[in-house]
């Protein structure tokens, strides 16, 4: 297939960006969109222009290390990562547009690749649970019921890609720190910290430049592991709890 | 074979033979003690002393970064660098299946002995049997030290963990989540680690790749890292490196790597001393999404968790090979692994798979699209797991495994048998390391993928992760105590001749890549070299073909360092530039892993030289001649993409516990 790109090039943070218009021919529809951003930049190369930035590692879906958004969409049309999206999801003639994510929070290095150090400093805040290294009892002496560690598991599927803030109105990450906070408070484990966890982190997401969440729900509809919106409702509970004393 | 037989390696001059290596530091005694008397020997450090010491650790994945989680709880100071944008993204997190434990939870006859065994075995008797013990002795530490972490492993209804079986094995001692047991590992080890960097024990530089080592005095004492934003060169220096970087798959440019993985910080290690071990042990995992087309940037594993539910087949006659699946008759279909290994199956260790599937595809029975000439594809087929288990059990077990396949290739997994190949996926091989996993460089650390002890000549499932967080939370910070208790050393200054060697070459290097603005770029050599290595150093290795690879190899390094094209500048992100380096190693590697491969004249594990087979066609060893670890020395070469003639020392390896027996698992 043959199509237009429009790619936003930004040679670095302090640098104004703009669109630019590619065309690609003869593109295969079993090819990864990132596999078809690799054969633009290997044409870009040979003609002695700069290729294009953009990030990607395990191109499996899982390193969390992608994400574009594609013609307004996080990740583009179907619910996967960038390195995950097939051609065969376009069709022959499209224009493509492909721009970084949108976040004051995650600044732009260059073209399409921006600085997620923001959700580190969040988990830096209180994402984990402090057990050091020879410290822990028995695997089997805590059993965790069922639907609960099936509910931690979910939550835990997060990858940490950014599509949720990327999505989201308000360039919100409270999609992101409700899965964590989910995942640690759903475990017999979590509970010593659960409190002073949830407080830490929502302070760090504010400092960060986060926006705030307004239930608009873009962020779950946009991510790539299906990560519920309601563990927003129980990170906002734990934070009620915790505030009240 | 005899010993009058004339090595082709040493007949061609393409290496020497060095003094054997004296001795591995393990402390004598039983095996089960040994370790429990090595941590007893290991001098300790103050804690008040601790922060004095200044670590640094490569690589955050699964061994870096629990490494630096628990050298920062203890007090040490760590700096801790990775290339990609955050510790949370290095490539364990693409483990899928599970990990390892001599927990016996089943009560089937499992143990630390059995997991020991098994490994050995597993690794068709290439691996250091003391360093294979303590693995599975702190095994069963791993799963209490993730559970308390937080990591959501499988549970069953009584809240209690639930087990599976791999490959290779007979019992169920593989805990698991979901298929995504590395992420969820690896957020564990990350967690952790972002921990220390708030209480300031780490300070971690992310976007930053280490382009040299810092060796003075005999000793390592540093890095030499290009900031991959600003492009800046930056030096740091401590008492101890330690390298977590992982594994070189990425030399045979399509694999289930990460487009990132790479060889540097070993390579330029081993540059400056540090010797290389085995490093043609490759392994090839069987269950794989098959190449599509020219494009490919990289391939995907399907989890061998399939291997537990899943059928493997193929057609019997070649005519059917182009049929619908479903429509080929049961009486028509070969379910070679059943049919030639009864006892283990489909679950048979991953070389003996791979090798199989090779197998059945030459002789013209592949499913799938042509790939030159043959169908590069066998069934994997859930249709009677389906039928058994019905179609929820079947995907609550492996439904982002059937997704991930569906988005891949368009068809659906749960209606058509999927079609897997073996692609390259880890290596066995790295660089040297003692009982301590102390390098040949004083001061020089080496776990993970890295290095090269525990798994042989071939890996067994689920053990990867066992062998990182092992390592990481376990073995590394009870050994590097005793190397640290001499420190801290004399600070180096910045003009010390030692660092200004190391800053100049990664300066001059750099320099020279962005000025050669050649005709080809980078990937266009890195895809050559890739079918290079894997047509004549992949899944069956001959003399011939070596010798052919190596030349091939040493003109393509050479048009290399000539026709290059790397676009950009230094001083900026340049993902052209960081491509270019890694090529350039993986350049200099490939010809050291065909000379390893064309060396040891007998097949075991992954290492499959067609003139070594037994008459069934199964891997044959020469323990009269090759019962040792390759460890190769550089021997010089100072400019860019130049090598002198390797050095050969031999670690002759020792089986106590274990008796020395040819693989079976028919």
């Amino acid at each position: 297939m043959n199509l237009t790109l429009k790619i936003w090039r930004q040679a670095g943070p302090r640098h104004p960006g703009e669109m630019v218009t590619y065309k690609v021919t003869d593109i295969s529809e079993d090819m990864s969109f990132l596999e078809m951003l690799d054969v633009l930049n290997e044409q870009l190369n040979a003609k002695g222009e700069e290729p294009i930035a953009f990030d990607s590692d395990c191109r499996e879906g899982i390193c969390g290390m992608c994400g574009l958004m594609i013609s307004g969409e996080a990740h583009g049309p179907e619910k996967t990562t960038t390195c995950q999206l097939h051609m065969r999801s376009f069709s022959d003639g499209e224009v493509i547009t492909i721009e970084p994510w949108r976040a004051n929070a995650f600044p732009v290095i260059k073209d399409l690749v921006v600085d997620r150090g923001a959700f580190d400093r969040i988990i830096q805040a209180g994402g984990y649970i402090s057990a050091n290294t020879g410290s822990a009892p028995d695997a089997h002496a805590a059993p965790v019921p069922k639907p609960a560690a099936d509910r931690a598991f979910m939550a835990a599927e997060c990858i940490g890609c950014g599509a949720c803030v990327a999505a989201c109105p308000n360039a919100s990450a409270m999609l992101f720190m409700g899965a964590k906070v989910t995942h640690l408070s759903e475990l017999p484990q979590g509970q010593p910290e659960r409190m002073a966890r949830v407080v830490s982190m929502v302070d760090q997401h504010d400092e960060e430049g986060f926006g705030g969440c307004t239930n608009v729900g873009a962020c779950s509809q946009a991510c790539p592991k299906g990560i519920p919106q309601d563990v927003i409702s129980t990170l906002n509970k734990d934070l009620r709890t915790a505030l009240r004393g | 074979m005899t010993d009058t037989t004339v090595n082709a390696g040493i007949a061609h001059g393409l290496y020497t033979e060095g003094e054997p290596v004296a001795d591995t530091k393990a402390p004598a005694g039983p095996i089960a003690g040994k370790w429990t008397q090595r941590k007893f020997d290991a001098a300790l450090v103050n804690p008040a002393n601790r922060r004095k010491l200044d670590v640094i650790i490569i690589g955050t994945g699964l061994a870096g970064g629990s490494a630096a989680a628990t050298l920062g709880e203890a007090g040490y100071n760590v700096k801790v660098f990775c290339f990609q944008d955050s510790p949370r993204r290095a490539h364990s997190i693409a483990a899928q299946g599970g990990i390892n434990a001599a927990k016996n939870y089943k009560e089937d006859g499992d143990s630390v002995f059995r997991l020991f065994y098994d490994t050995v075995k597993g690794g068709d008797y290439r691996s250091r049997e003391t360093n294979v013990y303590r693995l599975a002795e702190v095994s069963a530490n791993i799963i209490d030290q993730c559970v308390a972490q937080g990591v959501p492993f499988a549970r069953e209804y009584g809240g209690l963990l639930d087990n599976r079986s791999f490959g290779g094995v007979q019992v169920s001692r593989t805990f698991y989540a979901r298929g995504q047991t590395g992420q969820q590992l690896l957020i564990g080890a990350y967690q952790a680690l972002e921990r220390q960097v708030a209480a300031k024990t780490v300070e971690q530089f992310t976007r930053h790749e280490m382009l040299e080592l810092v060796v003075a005095d005999g000793r390592a004492r540093g890095v030499i890292v290009r900031d991959l934003v600003t492009g800046e060169i930056e030096t740091h220096l401590a008492d101890a490196v330690v390298l977590a970087s992982g594994g070189y798959g990425n030399v045979f440019f399509l694999s289930t790597n990460a487009m990132g993985s790479n060889v540097t910080a070993s390579w330029r290690a081993h540059r400056k001393g540090a010797y290389m071990a085995n490093p043609c042990y490759t392994q090839i995992h069987p269950t794989c999404i098959p190449v599509s087309g020219e494009h490919q940037s990289k391939l995907t594993l399907m989890s061998e968790s399939l291997r537990n539910d899943g059928r493997i087949w193929v057609p019997k006659n070649r005519e059917d090979c182009d049929k619908d699946p479903r429509q080929i008759p049961e009486e028509d279909r070969d379910y070679y692994l059943e049919r030639i290994y009864p006892s283990f199956g489909n679950l048979v260790p991953r070389d003996i798979a791979s090798r199989q599937a090779k197998n059945v595809c030459d002789e013209g029975r592949g499913v799938g699209p042509m790939v030159g000439d043959f169908r590069r594809g066998v069934y994997l087929d859930f249709a009677d797991a389906i039928q058994r288990l019905g179609r929820d059990a079947v995907e609550s077990k492996y439904g982002n495994l059937f997704d991930m396949y569906a988005r891949i290739t368009g068809e659906n997994p749960y209606e058509t048998p999927m079609r897997i190949y073996p692609a390259v996926h880890y290596v066995m091989g790295g660089l040297w390391v003692d009982y301590d996993l102390q390098s040949s460089i004083p001061g020089l650390f080496v776990t993970g993928e890295a290095n090269f002890s525990d798994h042989g000549a071939n890996r067994l499932g689920a053990s990867a992760l066992m062998q990182g967080l092992a390592d990481g939370y376990f073995v590394l910070p009870n050994t590097i105590r005793d190397y640290l208790a001499k420190g801290p050393f004399d600070k180096l200054a910045a003009d010390h001749p030692a660092v200004v060697e190391a800053r100049t070459r990664v300066e001059e290097r750099t320099t020279r890549l962005l000025e050669i603005n050649g005709e080809r770029s980078v990937d266009s050599f890195h895809r050559e070299l890739g079918n290079i290595m894997w047509e004549y150093c992949g899944m069956e290795r001959s003399e011939e073909g070596l010798l052919k690879a190596i030349d091939l190899i040493r003109g393509l390094r050479e048009e290399f360092w000539r026709n290059v094209r790397v676009l950009g500048a230094a001083d900026t992100l340049n993902q052209s530039l960081e491509k270019a380096g890694r090529v350039a190693d993986f350049l200099e590697l490939g010809e050291l892993m065909c000379i390893d491969a064309l060396h040891r004249r007998e097949s075991c594990g992954g290492h499959f030289r067609a003139e070594s087979q037994t008459e069934d066609g199964e891997a044959l060893r020469h323990d009269d001649e090759f019962l040792y670890v390759a460890a190769w020395e550089f021997s010089g070469g100072d400019g860019d993409g130049q090598m002198s003639t390797p050095v050969l020392h031999k670690e002759d390896l020792v089986y106590e516990a274990i008796e020395l027996k040819q693989r079976s698992y028919k």
